[in-house]
């Protein structure tokens, strides 16, 4: 049930972003979601695709480091308190969350999030066991 | 293998007779014949008949870089033109070039010398030479070139640049020995790795590599990726070219200097006081049997040390130990001296960091700004920026334990540096006080 999230190293310069999409867009490959995270020298860009293999060949070609990585997508119900309701359950097991991101397309009336574990197993058993949805891979890939 | 056993094994009394007979053969004929070095022997009140030991060397002059500018471009030629077959010069990077002659028994030396360096690093008859140092004006690739030719391996003259087409050429043609610049070495394996081919799993066996400085780090680097073993090489135009000195595969420890052909001493770089075997300084050569160019007492500005032990090789030349720093490379940061090299090894201690980096000091209000640039490779590469920025810290926090300077290091993607096809550009100093 685990998505798998492709994360570039950027360095904090101007038009590094874009060379990073139009070499998807030109790849042919879809962005599902994204989410930028950056400090003063350097970024690291995390981002949901349709075709994981096609944009990592095609970010590795045009020379940036890229990894995959294992992460959580989690339907959020989509009214006040819904988020704080997971966290609380993940929190009184002593499981961090590295950092989160929101999905823009939602799954029938519910959000999407992405989740990063650094025990993503434990997260995924806890999440399931509390009745939280972990949206199939499949699905989040399409969606 | 040794390719000349009788010179590169000579007891050390019989070379030394040997040395002091060229010495004075080229004491007399430089000062007959170029005016710079006449003037320097007249102004210093010494006579190259004054020399009558080797220790007596001490006593005459140095020439500095500054010197050979000073004569651009033929002003150090020490035979008429007529006889000069060829010529090379510096990149003259940091001011005007510096321009070196040869006359035909110069060159047939440089290949019997180059002969040796080939064979100490591995190569013989049969071999296939992959050579990837620059042809032109800089010495590496016909250094290399004529020095294959004279041992009977068969040469690929491939010179630098064109990396793709460098690694098919590896990948389809088989060369059993490599010979370039350390870092551009690195940057074909990394080219070779994108384009699908395994360095290691080529027929190289040995590779020798000079022309920049590089540690002990890089060589375990470049042995592993290309599944070789990797010595180290010297040289310098202004001397001769490459050539001059090289390790033998069979111990990797210190290079052999080519004392038939040059005298090696090391000296304190701000007195210039002769330094004993062991003592760390600049490096200073004369040579003993070039006839276009000679050069006497000539200050390298590289910093090594000189051990004069036999080596289990069967070598009886001193070594040189591998250079680990150039006294104009040498950044003061605050007061501090630190070598590019230092910081190297400091990256390299730390597992999964690439040896490419790039020192950048600046100063702002009057303080000395070190920075130290690291490309992320795939090894170290996180998705969470606290382990990057913890990288930075560690290695930042290493820099000043070992080198005692604060340093700010800064991940860089890689391509991210400016590497050149031949020499990697390891320092950008800012500071220019004007």
């Amino acid at each position: 049930m685990k998505v798998e999230q492709i994360s570039v190293f950027l360095e904090n310069e101007a038009g590094r972003l874009a060379e990073v999409t139009g070499c998807l867009a030109a790849a042919g490959v879809n962005i599902r979601a994204l989410a930028l995270a950056d400090t003063t020298d350097f970024g690291v860009l995390r981002l949901i695709v349709n075709d994981r293999d096609l944009a990592l060949g095609a970010l590795r070609e045009r020379g940036f480091v890229v990894r995959r990585t294992e992460v959580l997508a989690v339907e959020v119900p989509d009214r006040p308190g819904g988020l704080h309701q997971i966290l609380r359950v993940l929190d009184a097991e002593g499981i961090n969350v590295e950092y989160m991101y929101a999905f823009v397309r939602q799954s029938g009336d519910r959000a999407v999030m992405i989740f990063r574990f650094e025990s993503v197993d434990r997260a995924m058993a806890l999440l399931s066991e509390n009745g939280v949805t972990v949206v199939a891979p499949e699905k989040i890939y399409g969606l | 293998m040794i390719y000349n056993i009788e010179y590169e094994t000579m007891p050390r009394e019989a070379l030394e007779a040997i040395q002091l007979r060229r010495l004075r053969a080229t004491l007399e004929r430089a000062c007959a014949m170029v005016p710079f070095y006449r003037k320097r022997f007249d102004a210093a009140g010494i006579a190259p008949a004054d020399i009558k030991c080797l220790a007596d060397l001490a006593r005459v002059p140095f020439t500095t870089k500054q010197d050979l500018r000073d004569n651009y471009p033929f002003g150090m030629f020490a035979v008429p033109m007529d006889n000069v077959v060829r010529i090379h010069a510096s990149s003259g990077t940091t001011g005007q070039p510096t321009v070196v002659g040869y006359t035909a028994r110069d060159v047939s030396t440089w290949a019997e010398l180059m002969a040796r360096s080939l064979t100490a690093g591995g190569a013989g008859r049969g071999d296939i030479i992959h050579n990837a140092y620059g042809y032109g004006l800089f010495t590496g690739g016909l250094g290399v070139h004529y020095g294959a030719e004279r041992l009977g391996a068969s040469v690929i003259p491939v010179s630098g640049g064109n990396t793709k087409r460098q690694v098919v050429i590896m990948r389809d043609f088989g060369p059993t020995i490599i010979t370039a610049t350390p870092s551009y070495t690195l940057k074909l394996a990394e080219v070779a790795r994108d384009m699908g081919v395994d360095m290691g799993r080529l027929r190289l066996k040995f590779g020798i590599f000079g022309a920049e400085p590089w540690s002990e780090k890089m060589r375990g680097e470049i042995q592993r990726q290309l599944n070789i073993i990797a010595v180290d090489i010297y040289g310098l135009s202004e001397v001769m070219g490459p050539g001059v000195a090289v390790e033998c595969h069979e111990a990797q420890n210190g290079l052999h200097v080519f004392e038939d052909h040059f005298i090696p001493e090391v000296i304190d770089p701000e007195t210039g006081a002769a330094l004993p075997p062991g003592a760390s300084g600049e490096l200073v050569f004369t040579s003993l049997t070039k006839e276009a160019f000679p050069v006497i007492r000539y200050r390298t500005r590289d910093i090594t040390t000189l051990n004069p032990e036999p080596c289990r090789c069967g070598r009886t030349l001193t070594r040189m130990a591998k250079v680990s720093g150039r006294t104009d490379d040498m950044l003061i940061i605050r007061g501090v001296n630190v070598f590019p090299s230092q910081i190297e090894s400091v990256l390299m201690e730390m597992e999964g960091v690439t040896p490419h980096y790039q020192l950048v000091v600046d100063r702002v209000d009057n303080m000395d700004i070190l920075t130290v640039k690291v490309e992320v490779g795939d090894a170290v590469f996180s998705d969470q920026v606290r382990r990057l920025q913890e990288l930075e810290r560690a290695l930042s926090h290493s820099i000043k334990e070992y080198l005692g300077v604060t340093a700010r290091v800064r991940l860089v993607e890689p391509r991210g540096l400016a590497r050149s096809e031949g020499k990697a550009v390891r320092v950008i100093d800012n500071r220019r006080i004007s």
